[in-house]
């Protein structure tokens, strides 16, 4: 698995990687990835510690954290209660001590038991304490749908995070991504939702869920260079260049948008978001005021999402530079179905079709 | 007919189950009811506790405090009380204090009483917008500020002011706290009594109930996990133990048999809502104790003596490995909730008078002038110079500011430390409201 490539083939602006010098990468899925990230942290800080259901011994539902356990003790990775609301409280309490704890959400769909510790106290305690305590928790959580598992194992709830003043709000959408994001946020003395698209963990899924998914290992992104790097919060990634349409998009859809874009043969600048809060507008309004189209793409409902405000500061921004009205392509706003996941999901169709009508000559 | 066993058997049956509302055809089973609590006593009642089970003061046994947790749970049907009515401090939970430390016990709850006065008084005179007094409670954090070590983490709720009183934190800062004023080290950011002192290693209060229970036990896991010595100490009232996050905070203090201590101040009353809405009529507080499976005791709140006790038992068994205890404060809640509350409103004016524990701070000075330690003269002179104590502070923190007096801090610290570092968003919003505030005020400066 392990190669030394001086051509990782990554198409990640980051440049960070803090060397000019070729380092060793290995391919990964996004959970090895992640995995990876937990292990280095782990290692390096004796602080981080992980926590959350099922991912001591066993390593997690997703696999995301195994062999941790084993290799970093029962003190530092170890299964909890269920109990949502426990898990983020005593992360907060944890973090209080001086730990960088990572919990983990086993599904984004059951955060909602941990609301309140993270909206009330996780957010607020820097600023309601005037710095003298803090909350550097990181909250991974895989979300997004596309896998049959219906209303409970399918939500997309980043709008209800990035609403809240004091939380980041992070979604990888690469291996290489989901590393060094991860990283970041554990490194980083603010609480973070990290969001993991779980329809991505094994295969860059794009939309067209009635044709073979390809692996990973064929994707130029999942070449993950090897020890610890950070992908810094707040940096969108240019997934490609383009001139006549921006598309903002993360997780799962990034992967949607680049295909049908290429099935459309459109000149699209995609645009990887990576972080919500702190969003990257410089890279937006620098995008947008250049191709004067702007599609919106998230898997969440549609109303009141992420989406409603990032179409808001566009309209702000760069009005004077719209060629067409701002396009938004979400989910319904309907629970996410179980039969009818296809039908619920933002793909080709919708997309093509909202690519339509951007592309209409004025 | 009709009874659910032939549900789906006889015509009865069949119809009742085609109609579920149809009360005709219920045959004769009772009509269910709801059982909505009602407290004993209402505004212009008599208050009259003689239905209370008030043990008799030496009578509890004292376990080991290495004991097996079941050791503890008949006492948390129990009462231990220390004091004897004749201020006499008997049975195998008497601390044995020593006098110095006795007098340093009341004095701080003697200081907290004078300070809660004032600040009330400065609430009412318009200085802050609110405050809340623990009159009647100050046992409950004033001894077991003394029965901890002074680095354990106090996890307070918004009563618990004696925790940083008797840790020694300047009177000054709290009221600057209260004033929300230009040296309030919180930046003026909290409602008035949500402190938060890191140096006294006392978290700071949310305001939101109950979520600092799972958050000691994150802490007392951190320590357990780091090898520390150090041990956490939880606060909450009765009316949110209710609250999820009790029982969140319960659960994983049980599974990884934190260092952590639980204090349920039952004061009887969650602003106007009686102890039974919080599950009194059943049991007791500190019977969750049982279910959960760690140690539980059960204290005479207005007995400084017995909650040091208990609180000490509690602190060396955590600190000995021995993992969480709950401790329920019997007590009684004085005055209002809060300057915002009028308790005339909801219970009757006799519940205090006729409280059967007493107030903590009369059996405590009692105890020492039985012991020949104390006097009626000694006390007076200490209220007369708490009180100058708390006035001479009020004045110093009156020279930065009250409230509404435009000596706060400067606006841009509205935008600072929601985050480490300040995004763009909150730069170009921090730049609007210094704008505003230069339109509305063409002389203003920061």
């Amino acid at each position: 698995m392990t190669s030394n490539s001086s051509n990782s083939g990554n198409s990640s602006n980051s440049g960070n990687s803090g060397s000019a010098e070729p380092r060793a990468t290995r391919r990964m899925n996004m959970i090895e990835a992640i995995n990876d990230a937990l292990d280095i942290m782990l290692a390096r800080d004796p602080d981080v510690v992980v926590l959350g259901e099922d991912v001591g011994y066993f390593g997690g539902v997703f696999r995301a954290t195994a062999g941790l356990q084993k290799k970093h003790g029962r003190t530092r990775v170890f299964d909890t209660p269920i109990s949502e609301c426990g898990i983020i409280g005593v992360a907060v309490g944890m973090g209080a001590y001086g730990l960088r704890p990572v919990p983990e959400i086993q599904f984004a769909d059951y955060i909602y038991p941990g609301l309140d510790q993270l909206v009330s106290e996780a957010a607020r305690l820097r600023y309601r304490s005037a710095g003298e305590f803090i909350a550097p928790l990181t909250v991974r959580s895989p979300f997004g749908g596309g896998i049959f598992g219906g209303q409970t194992h399918s939500q997309s709830p980043e709008a209800l995070f990035t609403h809240v003043a004091g939380l980041k709000t992070v979604i990888p959408s690469t291996p290489h991504d989901a590393k060094g994001l991860l990283i970041a946020a554990i490194e980083d003395n603010d609480p973070v939702i990290f969001f993991e698209p779980k329809r991505i963990y094994n295969g860059p899924f794009d939309g067209y869920y009635d044709k073979p998914v390809e692996p990973w290992s064929r994707h130029p992104d999942s070449e993950v260079p090897e020890g610890h790097y950070r992908v810094p919060l707040g940096k969108a990634r240019i997934v490609q260049a383009g001139e006549a349409l921006t598309v903002l998009a993360y997780g799962t859809m990034v992967h949607v948008a680049r295909a049908v874009c290429a099935e459309k043969g459109v000149d699209a600048e995609i645009l990887d978001l990576r972080t919500l809060v702190p969003l990257d507008i410089d890279a937006i309004e620098a995008s947008v005021r250049k191709t004067g189209r702007c599609l919106i793409v998230h898997e969440a409902t549609r109303t009141g999402g992420f989406g409603a405000e990032l179409s808001a500061l566009v309209q702000e921004r760069c009005f004077y530079h719209l060629e067409a009205p701002i396009e938004r392509v979400t989910g319904f706003d309907t629970p996410y179905p179980h039969s009818l996941e296809w039908a619920y999901f933002p793909g080709p169709v919708r997309l093509g079709e909202a690519i339509d009508r951007l592309m209409m000559p004025a | 007919m009709g009874c659910p066993a032939d549900a789906g058997v006889s015509d009865a049956g069949f119809q009742s189950m085609s109609s579920p509302n149809s009360a005709t055809d219920r045959g004769n089973l009772p009509p269910l009811s709801l059982h909505v609590p009602e407290p004993r006593f209402r505004p212009g009642d008599a208050a009259d506790y003689s239905h209370l089970p008030i043990s008799q003061a030496g009578a509890q046994a004292r376990p080991d405090e290495a004991c097996a947790p079941v050791e503890t749970h008949p006492l948390c049907l129990d009462l231990i009380r220390v004091l004897d009515d004749e201020g006499r401090a008997v049975g195998p939970w008497n601390p044995a204090l020593d006098a110095e430390t006795l007098r340093r016990m009341l004095r701080a709850m003697a200081l907290t009483r004078a300070f809660d006065d004032r600040m009330y008084r400065a609430q009412r005179q318009g200085k802050t917008s609110f405050y809340m007094k623990s009159t009647g409670e100050e046992a409950t954090a004033v001894a077991p500020a003394m029965a901890l070590a002074p680095d354990d983490m106090v996890f307070p709720t918004y009563r618990q002011q004696g925790l940083l009183i008797t840790r020694g934190y300047p009177l000054v800062e709290m009221i600057n706290q209260i004033y929300s004023n230009r040296a309030d080290k919180l930046l003026g950011r909290q409602l008035p009594v949500m402190y938060s002192a890191r140096e006294q290693s006392f978290f700071s209060i949310s305001g939101n109930l109950a979520t600092q229970f799972p958050q000691a036990v994150g802490w007392a896991m951190a320590s357990a996990i780091k090898g520390d010595t150090r041990i956490a100490a939880a606060w909450l009232g009765e009316g949110s133990s209710a609250e999820g996050d009790f029982h969140s905070g319960l659960t994983f203090a049980a599974v990884y048999n934190a260092p952590v201590i639980f204090n349920i101040v039952n004061n009887q009353w969650a602003i106007s809502s009686f102890s039974g809405f919080a599950g009194a009529e059943r049991t007791t507080f500190a019977a969750r104790a049982i279910g959960y499976g760690i140690a539980g005791l059960r204290v005479d709140g207005n007995d400084p003596l017995a909650v040091y006790a208990a609180s000490r038992w509690a602190a060396d068994r955590a600190r000995a490995n021995g993992g969480p205890t709950l401790i329920e404060h019997f007590t009684y809640r004085a005055e209002g909730h809060s300057t915002s509350d009028d308790p005339g409103q909801y219970r009757s004016a006799q519940e205090r008078a006729e409280w059967p524990l007493g107030d903590p701070v009369t059996r405590l000075k009692q105890h020492l002038i039985a012991l020949g330690e104390w006097s009626e003269d000694a006390h007076a002179a200490m209220d007369l110079e708490l009180v100058e104590t708390v006035k001479a502070a009020a004045r110093e923190a009156e020279k930065n500011g009250v409230l509404g007096q435009g000596l706060h801090h400067p606006t841009r610290t509205l935008f600072e430390g929601v985050f480490e570092e300040m995004p763009w968003h909150l730069r170009e919003q921090s730049e609007q409201a210094i704008h505003e505030r230069r339109i509305r005020y063409p002389d203003w400066q920061e």
